[in-house]
């Protein structure tokens, strides 16, 4: 066994774990955060992007160990204490999930888009999402979900 | 006074989505238990085997093991095989489905034994550790092969062909010998992978000491589930609650009944511990079943100017090593839409279900009539290429007149309503067809390296499943119907328990805005409860774009009965007679004195306190209904893809998507769109991406997500949707459903759009998925054919079929 010691959501985190251990494995079964999905094997599907130092990274193909030292968001730190994220309404406003096991994937893997680029046109949105799979919405109002957000967003900065 | 709100016709957001947006969701691996144990099933490398012993002594001495069992083991726990309910024909030949297999090994998700851990990664170390002797035998995985029975997958059944369904023809039958045009084609449809992108998984646990048992589990079908793995479990039906939680979409995949569930059942009993069993992607593609997977042989007998005279379509059918619960119905349940929505005077459908050395296939998104749909509009193709015509223009000359009641077609079924005209017209309208022709011709004559190329899709499904009656029929073990139990609580709000079990599609939403609107309340006001049978117990689930035609009709006549128990209250604290009580602006009003009223919220509160009711009306307002459709309903709708085909690589791009559906009154216009967007992108996938491949020997060539082309955002283009409104006469909400049109409309679109990008070089078929490299061979085999000499010549430049496929 390792031990790791991992920011998550803000909050310092510390266990044993076998080298193998995954960082999803790490964040849902070890930490108990199950708002991160799996929906492979093979770091095809992004359900289980996270952010690790801001920046999305697909939880499976990591290590827990790997994480060391690291800060690590997952969408239950990613939700705001009051409320939520433009992200997140986006999504519920346009109708951008259907089951919804994809969504905590694809809201991250958006967020460290916009922060990339935050104004960017429906073609670089698609372009962004190629490593997220979603089965339920064809992606037409994820990628309107992510481009309202982006417009929010800038917004809110202006 | 103003009017009180309605709802239904309007884009409510969804109920649905707070604990899905923000990571509380209670999908069935999230759910976790003191003293819960993990399962793993072990299967062999092989696809076809004799089983001569495995060996589940290595594995129990693994750390963690709690347990490990071969089905001989287990032999005395279940109560029979895994069910299967729909034997088609009185001659069907049923093949043996245990939860583990013990003589051969018959495909890859064949379990031989089971392990069981405290955690998931002891479950798999273990599993690594069984042993088994085999003998590797032949595999087929192809039909044809498989047809010649020299390869037995059931050596007891003494065939592979163990069902032949004929529909019997209708109409003059000597049309397809006499007519002044025959074209005849033949058509492959690859096997597809589902894909939820939630994998399966359940949770099994219990009382022992009482022999209660529940199952959590990822399903579209927790009232099926119940009843059928009573009997295979060997638990009393009342002592069996099944649970489908937050489900991350089934597609088909999870309307069945799988071995992890029933073993998980026999296991939390036979160890009084909970049990928890979660698919890996992987393990997914082998034993969660497949779709498709038919070859058809099309006649299409007409006129010289196109005029359709007949339709003809003899299919086999791969059912896979075993009968998954439904497998061979799925083609038959596509048997009765070969005519699309025209109007031929001659019928004939026929099928063999032929079993293979590959998963079990069974109802994928549409089933059974996205493959009926894509060879017509096939076919329909290839008659506007004989007869040298605009493919619009014999679509449109074909159509079947409209009717605003339920006339009998000619396969035999009642089709509700339809007016297939404007939505056809609307179409061609929205997506610029004229324009698009000439574009075409324009590259044509400038022989560009990337043509352009229109197609088509026409269709008409069969949903609302179904009429009990007509699935007795067709020997269906079960019936059609569904239930609905209002509870109006005497603070005002509304708890509605629905049948149907939905999986992403929104139901707490849209059944929320019936709700309201018939009660006068807002969706706020109702909780939707679902997929729990203790709590809703009647039900017949989620399938067959059936439960807004089924079960929101069958919450519509339980709101009736609510209504006029609180109406005979309502006049009586009204101090009216009942006749002289009216629902109107969301409450029951007094005629002639509207300021006299009262709410279902009042009436409710009174109905609970029940301090002075009238003579004979039991306390508490509520109702349970229970609907059985009279009729199926029969969405229809026009779709039009323009592609852009690169002749020099083969590449397709699809530049406009025009999708117009007729799926009668719309209660949420946001929810059936996205239903619409997601049907639309797995119908392009097929397409243009998807396939599940076999070698030689029965391996699964596309086992991962890395090889198996699941199309991302940057691969499906934006789509643009109208729809037409033709009300269905089968039910009093006027409902059709819309699950499934997108992916039956959508691959014979896109496959007619890219051989009519290529038509003028003499290409007739490219095969599906039309990958770049089956659209480049087909290009440099018709050139090499030579230019088309004529109308005549549109017959059998073949796609030919890759080796290795595409990875």
């Amino acid at each position: 066994m390792t031990h790791v010691s991992v920011s998550v959501n803000g909050a310092p985190r510390e266990a044993e774990v076998e080298p193998r251990q995954l960082l999803v494995y790490f964040l849902r079964e070890t930490l108990g955060l199950t708002g991160t999905n799996v929906g492979c094997d093979t770091s095809s599907c992004g359900s289980c992007t996270v952010l690790l130092d801001g920046e999305s990274v697909k939880s499976c193909t990591l290590l827990a160990v790997q994480a060391d030292g690291r800060e690590v968001t997952t969408i239950e730190g990613f939700t705001p204490e009051d409320g939520l994220h433009p992200l997140q309404e986006a999504f519920h406003r346009n109708h951008g999930l259907q089951c919804g096991y994809c969504t905590p994937g694809m809201i991250m893997a958006a967020a460290s888009y916009l922060k990339e680029n935050p104004s960017p046109t429906e073609e670089e949105v698609r372009e962004s999402l190629e490593g997220n799979l979603c089965r339920c919405t064809g992606y037409q109002n994820i990628v309107k979900s992510i481009l309202d957000a982006a417009g929010t967003m800038a917004g809110a900065k202006a | 006074m103003a009017a009180t709100e309605t709802f239904v016709g309007t884009p409510v957001l969804r109920k649905e989505d707070p604990d899905l947006i923000t990571g509380q969701a209670s999908f069935v691996d999230n759910q976790t238990m003191p003293g819960m144990v993990w399962m793993y099933v072990v299967r062999t490398p092989f696809a076809h085997a004799k089983l001569n012993a495995v060996d589940v002594g290595p594995a129990r001495s693994m750390p963690g093991v709690i347990a490990a069992y071969t089905a001989v083991d287990l032999a005395g726990d279940f109560g029979g095989p895994l069910p299967f309910v729909w034997p088609i024909t009185e001659d069907i030949k049923v093949p043996t489905h245990q939860a583990l297999t013990s003589d051969k090994v018959r495909y890859l998700g064949d379990g031989v034994a089971v392990v069981l851990a405290e955690t998931r990664v002891q479950a798999k170390d273990a599993a690594e550790a069984v042993t088994y002797d085999c003998d590797p035998l032949p595999a087929v995985t192809d039909m044809e092969e498989a047809m010649k029975d020299e390869v037995l997958i059931h050596e007891d059944l003494g065939t592979n062909v163990t069902v032949h369904w004929s529909h019997g023809g209708a109409g003059d039958q000597s049309v397809f010998d006499t007519a002044p045009v025959i074209v005849q084609e033949r058509y492959h449809q690859p096997r597809l992978i589902p894909n939820a992108i939630e994998p399966r998984g359940c949770l099994a646990f219990g009382i022992p000491a009482q022999g209660e048992f529940t199952l959590v589990s990822a399903t579209q079908i927790p009232h099926i589930v119940k009843v059928t793995l009573s009997g295979t479990c060997n638990i009393p039906e009342q002592k069996l609650r099944i649970i489908a939680p937050d489900v991350g979409g089934g597609f088909g995949s999870k309307l069945n009944v799988y071995a992890e569930e029933a073993l998980a059942l026999v296991l939390a009993r036979k160890t009084k511990r909970p049990v928890k069993w979660v698919e890996e992607r992987s393990e997914n593609y082998l034993a969660t079943i497949h779709g498709r997977g038919v070859t058809h042989d099309c006649t299409i007998a007409a006129s010289e100017d196109g005029k359709i005279l007949g339709m003809k379509f003899v299919e086999i059918a791969d059912m896979g090593a075993y009968y998954q619960l439904l497998t061979p119905g799925i083609p038959e349940l596509g048997g009765w839409v070969y005519m699309g929505p025209y109007d031929p005077q001659a019928y004939w459908y026929e099928f063999r279900g032929v079993l293979t050395n590959a998963t079990p296939t069974d109802a994928y998104r549409g089933a059974g009539r996205p493959e009926a749909t894509y060879v017509v509009e096939r076919m329909l193709d290839a008659l506007a290429r004989r007869v040298g015509k605009d493919p619009a223009d014999v679509r449109r000359m074909n159509l079947h007149p409209p009717h605003a009641e339920a006339v009998t077609s000619l396969m035999g079924l009642q089709v509700d309503s339809a007016n297939y005209e404007p939505t056809f017209d609307r179409a061609l309208e929205l997506v610029g067809y004229e324009q698009w022709r000439k574009e075409q011709a324009s590259r044509r004559d400038a022989g560009d390296l990337r043509q352009i190329g229109i197609g088509i899709s026409s269709y008409i499904e069969m949903c609302g499943l179904a009429p009990s009656n007509i699935l007795g029929a067709l020997r269906y073990a079960a019936g059609g119907w569904d239930g609905a139990t209002i509870e109006c609580l005497p603070t005002g709000k509304v708890i509605l328990k629905t049948g149907t079990s939905p999986h992403g599609q929104g139901h707490e939403t849209s059944w929320a805005q019936v709700v309201a609107d018939g009660l006068g309340v807002t969706p706020d006001d109702v909780e939707v409860l679902h997929g729990d049978t203790a709590i809703t117990p009647l039900g017949m689930d989620t399938y067959g774009s059936r439960s807004v035609a089924v079960g929101a009709t069958a919450i519509h006549f339980a709101m009736e009965k609510v209504r006029a128990k609180a109406r005979t209250i309502a006049a009586h604290e009204l101090e009216v007679s009942e006749d002289d009580v009216e629902w109107s602006d969301g409450a029951f009003r007094v005629k002639g004195a509207p300021e006299k009223a009262k709410t279902v919220p009042e009436v409710a509160f009174s109905a609970w306190h029940a301090h002075a009711l009238p003579e004979g009306v039991e306390p508490h307002l509520n109702a349970t209904a229970v609907w059985d459709p009279p009729n199926f309903t029969w969405p229809g709708g026009t779709h039009i893809c323009v592609s852009e085909v690169d002749t020099e690589t083969g590449k397709v791009d699809i530049l406009q998507y025009v999708a117009v559906d007729d799926c009668g009154n719309v209660i949420n216009p946001q929810i059936v769109d996205g239903q619409v967007h997601g049907g639309v992108a797995q119908g392009i996938a097929e397409a243009l991406y998807e396939e599940a491949l076999y070698d030689q020997s029965g391996n699964l060539m596309t086992s991962t997500m890395q090889n198996y082309l699941i199309p991302s955002a940057a691969e499906i283009p934006p789509l643009t949707l109208d729809r037409t409104v033709t009300p269905s006469t089968t039910n009093p909400l006027g409902v059709k459903g819309i699950g499934e049109a997108g992916t039956i409309a959508a691959p014979p679109a896109v496959v007619n759009s890219v051989i009519d990008a290529l038509s003028h070089l003499g290409v007739t078929d490219v095969g599906k998925p039309a990958s770049p490299e089956r659209v480049w061979r087909a290009i440099q085999q018709a050139r090499a054919e030579g230019p088309p000499g004529g109308p005549s010549s549109s017959r059998s430049v073949a796609a030919p079929v890759s080796e290795g496929g595409a990875a």
